[in-house]
């Protein structure tokens, strides 16, 4: 201490406080911009699986996303493999896709040309097949998967069912 | 305590107290422009006053714009466009004046690359300079979400989205920047302060470092003669206007300048009374919706370029192309290798280097617009991995440059 001038020493207590200012307002500041608690909460989505018609896409509204379910007919269902297949929720032995509705790229709404049944995007010019896998690039993976539960006829979006976890060990939510 | 005598005039009063003569002779009479220089040395004035039509426009639009996902589009659409006296004035020299200023803004810069403006000693005008670009183009990204269009929303949404950094899937940090899973009011709300306040400011401090950079330096000329502007000056105030090189900057150097400025509003508030309609995009007078993406979602005409950088690669390497086209051009006074300071048509080939540049971003530009399908998917590949490759030689075409 000997050494230390008196105004180092101010320098040096100005900088700790300085420091313990600065780093204790960049977490306010940091989480003023997070989420409100409001928004984090916007709940959980319904939907009734018994009104869908087959191969004619019905978009859902699920916190600010759109999601994707998508009832597929038997021949579909026929000529899909096996990774098609994992992705598929089946409710009474129909097949859905249930996916939302962002392209993996840069989070455009694809859109879904019944004939060739596909998704197709028109930003970027990704694809995406029935199954919600990627099929022309950019795109870089399949679209996303939400936690659902499966109750019945209707499907809860945001709650973790059982088909949801088993999906999410297996490793094929996206 | 300065010594203080009584005023003999109002002048001599603020004189004694703010030196306004001497301030009047750093800033003006006594700052010395070379006399070889043509009428782009007027673009920065230019740019200046293009500055300030946005921040009066902008004052005018601030008082009736509401940022509220329910009330901003009406509030421009509406009641800005219909019901406010010239409030539709104030938003087309607004849009006007965004995409004009990026106009002045790409002919400043070529002209800087061309004559070599950003070499010995001037490369900290070329840095703030870049920075400013910079600053400009998030200026223009917030204003663009403000009128909560169908552009707004999915540019919103697009360009929040590469913050994920693509494989990284940082998605904590997207909804970090968005304080929301999608764009909504807190995205609104935050775009609007990042536009009216926190980024001016930044502009405003960059303009200040900007202009400070040159005192040095001082501005180049058409031949990037070596000019000595102390002996220079001397020659001038002792009486020797003809024989000097240099001239003073006001009123002399302005009297130039401000007569290019008025041939550039005239063609300015051509564009704002009779075809305003370039900055305004046909998609944005459609409310945001989230649950439909508009067919085409495209940038506006100063973005293009780096978009179709970012847009014909897989996700990752398109990110990272991407990057690249955002920062290289800061690195410019250090991948030029070459110590001449002279226009490019004189420098071998950096001088074609320099067209292949222009006619590149051009071609970038004109393939953004257009569909990702085809010929124009190549089109776009190729003149993208060309930008890169421009780049990427330039350090070694100028290494072997002879001196000139």
């Amino acid at each position: 201490m000997e050494k230390t001038s008196r105004r180092g020493f101010m320098g040096k207590a100005f900088g700790a406080v300085a420091a313990v200012g600065g780093v204790a307002s960049l977490v306010a500041m940091k989480q003023t911009w997070d989420p409100l608690p409001s928004v984090k909460a916007a709940g959980f989505t319904e939907v009734d699986l018994s009104t869908v018609e087959a191969n004619c896409l019905v978009v859902e509204k699920w916190r600010g996303k759109p999601i994707f379910i998508l009832k597929k007919t038997a021949e579909m269902v026929a000529k899909q493999d096996e990774a098609q297949t994992a992705r598929d929720v089946i409710v009474d032995g129909t097949h859905y896709m249930i996916a939302i509705g962002l392209c993996t790229h840069l989070g455009c709404i694809p859109a879904y040309a019944d004939k060739k049944e596909i998704f197709q995007c028109a930003c970027h010019g990704g694809e995406f097949d029935s199954s919600g896998l990627d099929i022309k690039a950019p795109p870089p993976s399949p679209l996303v998967i939400p936690p659902f539960n499966v109750k019945g006829q209707t499907v809860m979006l945001g709650e973790e069912g059982p088909e949801y976890k088993k999906m999410k060990e297996a490793g094929i939510l996206a | 305590m300065a010594h203080f005598t009584k005023a003999t005039s109002v002048k001599d009063w603020l004189n004694q107290r703010l030196a306004i003569e001497k301030v009047e002779k750093v800033m003006a009479s006594e700052y010395w422009i070379p006399k070889n220089i043509n009428f782009l040395w007027a673009m920065g004035m230019v740019l200046a006053i293009t500055f300030g039509l946005l921040l009066v426009s902008g004052i005018f639009l601030l008082m009736y714009y509401q940022p509220n996902v329910e009330t901003a589009f009406d509030s421009v659409n509406y009641t800005i466009m219909q019901e406010v006296g010239y409030g539709w004035l104030w938003r087309h020299v607004h849009a006007v004046a965004a995409s004009v200023v990026f106009l002045i803004i790409y002919i400043h810069m070529l002209t800087g690359i061309y004559y070599g403006s950003y070499k010995k000693g001037r490369e900290m005008i070329w840095i703030s300079g870049m920075l400013l670009f910079v600053a400009f183009s998030a200026e223009a990204f917030s204003g663009y979400m403000l009128p909560w269009g169908q552009m707004s929303y999915w540019a919103g949404m697009v360009i929040t989205n590469l913050f994920s950094a693509g494989s990284l899937e940082l998605n904590g940090v997207v909804e970090w920047i968005r304080g929301d899973y999608v764009p909504g009011q807190a995205f609104l709300t935050r775009f609007f302060m990042l536009h009216v306040l926190l980024v001016p400011l930044a502009i405003l401090a960059l303009i200040g470092v900007h202009f400070a950079a040159l005192r040095i330096p001082h501005v180049n000329n058409q031949d990037g003669e070596d000019i000595d502007f102390d002996v220079e000056a001397k020659k001038y105030l002792a009486g020797d206007t003809k024989g000097s090189k240099v001239i003073r900057f006001a009123n002399d150097f302005m009297s130039k300048d401000m007569f290019v400025v008025s041939i550039f509003l005239v063609f300015f508030f051509y564009l704002v009374f009779w075809n305003y309609g370039f900055a305004m995009d046909p998609v944005n007078f459609d409310p945001a919706d989230g649950l439909k993406t508009p067919a085409h979602i495209y940038p506006e005409w100063y973005f293009l370029w780096s978009y179709e950088i970012l847009r014909p690669f897989s996700k990752d390497v398109g990110l990272i192309a991407f990057a690249f086209a955002q920062v290289i051009f800061v690195l410019l006074p250090f991948l030029d290798r070459s110590p001449n300071v002279k226009t490019a048509n004189k420098r071998g080939l950096f001088g074609i280097w320099f067209w292949l540049l222009v006619i590149d971003m051009i071609v970038l530009t004109a393939m953004g617009k257009l569909p990702p399908q085809g010929i124009y998917s190549t089109i776009g590949f190729v003149a993208a991995i060309g930008f890169i490759g421009l780049w990427v030689i330039l350090p070694f075409i100028t290494a072997i440059e002879k001196k000139v």
